[in-house]
């Protein structure tokens, strides 16, 4: 079994708001991200995933095909876009990084056809990641 | 959904390698130039991992204000800009970063309510780093 991970780089903007909370309970919970104007970060992403390596090929999965999966599934979406306003699936959750984490492995995980996915590891800023690994 | 969750954090501190067990000969065989008595410092990197499940209604695991002032409190006021050998951590081991990722574990473990501890991992310098979960099999 080996690993492979891609990283790519795009950036959107959010902001955290939950409609049930009190207004007051939004700016205590999520203090200046309640902000509703949104803010912005230059998100990383690593996608790794596992396999055996194809005796043939040298490779655990084709490069190529699963740059063009991470383009079309995510960056094509999420890049240089208004989470909360562009992105379906944070019309009714919060554009969290964690929720980003699991959004982007339900998006990857049924395209991947070659390998496994292992992880999605997201990047909000080069001091603060979460790592999903499609643990119910 | 169960995610992960880690944050860096930095500080500063000083140490010296050496047991008292072991001959004056036999601490500089095994810790070399960190066996200077006059101890020298680091800048370490400090990532902390915790999981568990993500609050539906917050899309958090834990709000990282509880866990910044978790560290900053428990952690790095304690660590930062310290001498390591006067701990009472390191009263009875050698301060070696791997002694050190079991120190913030044990922290955490004891202490941190928010989340689960799932992995402390520790630069000494850019060159090396050292990972601790509690005895646990890390995953890649």
């Amino acid at each position: 079994m080996v690993y492979l991970t891609r990283k790519a780089e795009f950036s959107a903007s959010h902001y955290y708001h939950n409609p049930e909370f009190s207004t007051e309970e939004n700016r205590r919970i999520f203090g200046k991200c309640n902000n509703p104007n949104g803010h912005g970060h230059n998100y990383t992403l690593e996608v790794t995933v596992k396999g055996d390596v194809d005796p043939r090929s040298g490779f655990v999965v084709d490069l190529k095909s699963l740059k063009d999966i991470l383009h079309r599934e995510v960056l094509d979406a999420m890049d240089h876009r208004f989470l909360n306003k562009e992105v379906p699936e944070f019309f009714n959750q919060i554009p969290t990084t964690e929720n980003l984490a699991i959004v982007i492995w339900q998006r990857l995980e049924p395209k991947l056809k070659q390998a496994e996915l292992h992880r999605v590891r997201v990047y909000e800023t080069p001091d603060l990641f979460v790592d999903f690994y499609g643990e119910a | 959904m169960k995610a992960h969750l880690t944050r860096r954090y930095l500080f500063s501190a000083s140490h010296r390698l050496h047991n008292d067990a072991m001959s004056a000969e036999e601490n500089a065989a095994t810790y070399g130039k960190c066996n200077n008595p006059h101890g020298h410092g680091h800048n370490y990197a400090l990532e902390i991992t915790v999981s568990g499940q993500v609050d539906q209604r917050t899309g958090m695991v834990c709000n990282l204000v509880d866990l910044d002032g978790f560290v900053q409190q428990e952690i790095i006021e304690r660590f930062d800009l310290q001498n390591l050998n006067v701990l009472p951590e390191f009263s009875k081991s050698v301060p070696t970063t791997e002694n050190l990722c079991i120190a913030i574990y044990d922290i955490l473990q004891r202490g941190f309510k928010h989340a689960h501890p799932e992995k402390v991992r520790f630069e000494e310098t850019m060159m090396n780093s050292f990972e601790y979960a509690g005895g646990k099999e890390l995953i890649v």
